[in-house]
């Protein structure tokens, strides 16, 4: 009998929750008598004044990418500081162990704030717990005194961790969505990567007449298959048409770049391209299909190297492409892939030492601990050319060799953390356009009333890009 | 002597009525409060907004889609699983030659209780490997007996969804109810079986005229419960189904609208609304299930 257990564990986390908003509430009432912050000299060798013999509190999140890149930057801050004495610790849920130390006014120089159990980065902001990055990103580099920090940084990430204007968190993980295929099947059919979504029709008819499926996707979870879709849309409509559609403007999702990469993707169905069955199947059980060589395509992010590095086999050479151009005049360039940034950094503003916060950042996004971090957590850091001339695994290459063609062409939407809301409307009608039962058209005009809605309703925050 | 024993009783029961009170009823409390406020479950404040929370409710046609398949739920699940339910324990207890039930009864007795064993989260994963599109166990099964024409992706088809999520449902329940009906009937004592026997009466007539008249108060009680499971249904929607709660709302359901709606939008006073809804909806069905099945109490002697 579980209907009394979930119900009175859901009331029982509405009760904590409310505690914590008694607690979160003096923490606006603490910030009267801030703990004294001392500076030190600024120089070249010391370019965030970080004072003489401060300690350092270090408290990371301890996942999927470990914490071997945050005790790097460590042995970098000491060799740098040698009179410090740093404490670098990595939870699990950083959220539980750290709210009460920031209702307290005692949080350490630098936090991890990522895993499911983080705190909400923007409440945090909002109650002026977040020191102002701008000074770290105007700093000069460890790698090269010339090149400030934000200059290091893939296109993207400063935007990423900018609430209302200012800088508060950065981000260390990359990831960039595509379409992921088998080098070696490729090879071995002589197929080769399309460039636009016609050359990818005609391709899916050959990879049929081979006996496999084109595609197969994760049809359980539809923002799978809404990736490529919106990647195709803000390849034809450019960035303009991003902001429109995050900024939730009229008729944004009518836009007939949209209404022409809902219909691309509909060809898929429509064709009759993906694997039978596929709109039942659950992310792991699509991607050991794709694994296993019954599908040539899978729509995901670069993190499925990792997710399936037990299943798959020897030789099968993973490699990511970009989403194919939707038509033969895109606004953006061929190359133009999704990127987001994860893996939050942050430096408290009650912290003790928070210039030491800032410069052992500088020492995190140094090309040094970037280049472990794509070794050792086999993702791409948000550090530029840091993977150049690494050994890297063949999905990482590929994903890195995508970013390096896209340049400054990485864009992403904000709907979908600003409305979730929305986003669960967005997957819903993905879902029935890809079984069939919803054309492009009634796509988005479903898509556009749930916007529409969300612009109406005064109770939910609005954001602007 | 007496204000000794008062004295006992009270510090005997102080104890569990204040953590009943402090984590059953304040929580509930909490919830009524809450349910009238726009609270975002993080800032300090929340606002009274009156009843809009339960006004907006009726527009919400998430919120409907769900009340609508957990009243598909509540009808389905405690009628299939009772109607199961007694049919196989009146096997285990009635049939047979001797009227000791079908050979084998004590194994099936335990066999029966299996499925209770198995955590919810456990049930989802199973059965969503039985209904894999494909090459799942029953697609394989359809085309292994020649019915491959009935293969299809059943959770991913709107029309098929929430009755395999029911089926779950009843599958994973009436096991244990089994065992509750085989109690009850045991306790039927056997002279009056055997007398309504004498009297020319069939199996079918012993088991409408007899046994279950005299479980009724159990199938009362089964009833009672299985509303309660119909009406929540969370954990197997949240693990089976496409979306969750898809396709097309196909399977949303009440308890999966309020957990998104606290812990995915931030909207904890809309969700306690829903809650308070479900409360009532709750309390309503089971004082009407109770009344409806009222019958005169068969005394044994």
């Amino acid at each position: 009998m579980y209907a009394h257990p979930s119900r009175r564990s859901l009331l029982r986390a509405s009760t904590m929750a409310g505690a914590a908003a008694v607690l979160s509430g003096c923490v606006t009432a603490g910030g009267d008598d801030p703990a004294p912050q001392a500076t030190g000299a600024v120089t070249d060798d010391n370019p965030l004044g970080v004072p003489d013999g401060a300690d350092l509190e270090v408290v990371i999140f301890n996942g999927g990418y470990g914490e071997e890149y945050t005790r790097h930057a460590v042995t970098l801050y000491e060799e740098r500081h040698p009179d410090a004495t740093v404490t670098h610790e990595g939870l699990q849920k950083v959220g539980e162990v750290l709210q009460p130390r920031f209702v307290s006014g005692e949080p350490p120089d630098v936090v991890d704030n990522s895993g499911a159990g983080r705190l909400d980065i923007a409440a945090l902001a909002a109650a002026g717990q977040l020191t102002d990055l701008a000074d770290l990103l105007d700093a000069p580099s460890l790698d090269d005194p010339a090149v400030p920090v934000r200059d290091l940084l893939l296109p993207g990430v400063v935007e990423d961790g900018t609430l209302d204007g200012t800088v508060r968190y950065l981000n260390y993980s990359y990831v960039v969505w595509g379409l992921w295929y088998s080098r070696s099947l490729f090879d071995r059919h002589g197929w080769s990567v399309p460039a636009t979504w016609d050359d990818m029709l005609a391709l899916c008819e050959d990879i049929k007449g081979a006996g496999i499926a084109p595609w197969t996707w994760q049809g359980k979870y539809p923002e799978y298959m809404m990736d490529p879709l919106q990647s195709l849309a803000a390849k034809a409509g450019g960035i303009e048409l991003v902001h429109a559609i995050d900024n939730l403007e009229p008729d944004a999702w009518r836009h007939e770049a949209v209404l022409a990469a809902a219909d691309a993707i509909h060809r898929l169905a429509a064709g009759g391209h993906f694997l039978e069955g596929s709109e039942g199947l659950s992310h792991t059980e699509a991607q050991n299909a794709w694994c296993s060589g019954r599908a040539a395509f899978i729509p995901c992010g670069s993190w499925i190297e990792g997710e399936q590095q037990d299943v798959t086999p020897e030789g099968f050479d993973m490699a990511m492409a970009a989403v194919p151009a939707l038509t033969a005049a895109d606004a953006l360039p061929n190359g133009a892939v999704q990127g987001a940034s994860s893996e939050s950094f942050l430096v408290p503003a009650q912290a003790r030492n928070p210039r030491g916060g800032l410069e052992y950042l500088r020492c995190l996004f140094s090309g040094e601990v970037a280049r472990g971090f794509a070794e050792s957590a086999k993702a791409m850091p948000v550090v530029r050319g840091a993977t150049d001339g690494l050994d890297l695994a063949p999905g990482l290459a590929s994903v890195a060799a995508a970013l390096e063609t896209a340049g400054d062409d990485v864009f992403g939407y904000k709907y979908r953390t600003w409305y979730p809301e929305l986003a669960v409307e967005v997957d819903t009608a993905t879902g029935e356009l890809l079984a069939g039962r919803a054309d492009p058209e009634q796509w988005a005009d479903r898509i556009q009333a749930a916007a529409d809605a969300v612009a109406a309703d005064d109770s939910i925050a609005k954001h602007e890009r | 002597m007496r204000h000794g024993k008062y004295r006992f009783l009270i510090g005997a029961l102080a104890p569990p009525l204040l953590l009943y009170g402090v984590f059953v009823v304040s929580p509930y409390a909490q919830a009524f409060y809450l349910a009238l406020t726009d609270w975002d479950g993080l800032s300090a404040e929340a606002r009274l907004v009156g009843l809009a929370n339960f006004t907006d409710l009726w527009g919400d046609p998430l919120f409907l889609a769900a009340l609508r398949n957990n009243a598909f739920l509540l009808l389905a699940v405690p009628t299939a699983t009772i109607a199961l339910a007694l049919f196989f324990a009146a096997c285990l207890t009635l049939g047979g030659r001797r009227r000791r039930g079908v050979r084998g009864s004590g194994l099936y007795r335990i066999v029966y209780f299996f499925p209770q064993l198995l955590s919810v989260a456990i049930l989802g994963v199973l059965f969503q490997f039985v209904y894999t599109p494909g090459n799942g166990l029953l697609n394989g099964l359809l085309d292994a007996v020649g019915l491959d024409a009935l293969q299809r992706s059943w959770l991913a088809d709107p029309a098929t969804a929430l009755p395999a999520v029911t089926a779950v449902m009843v599958w994973s329940a009436v096991g244990f109810y089994v065992v509750l009906f085989t109690a009850a009937m045991e306790s039927v004592p056997a002279d009056i079986v055997e007398a309504a026997v004498l009297d020319g009466a069939g199996n079918l007539t012993v088991f409408r005229r007899i046994t279950l008249p005299l479980v009724w108060d159990s199938v009362q009680v089964a009833y009672v419960y299985l509303g309660i499971l119909a009406l929540d249904g969370f954990a197997l929607v949240q693990i089976m189904t496409v979306g969750p709660g898809g396709p097309d709302n196909a399977t949303e359901v009440i308890g999966l609208t309020l957990y998104r709606a606290a812990f995915t939008y931030g909207e904890f006073g809309y969700a306690s609304a829903m809650g308070v809804t479900l409360f009532f909806i709750t309390l309503t069905l089971t004082a009407l299930a109770l009344r409806a099945t009222k019958r005169e109490r068969v005394e044994l002697a």
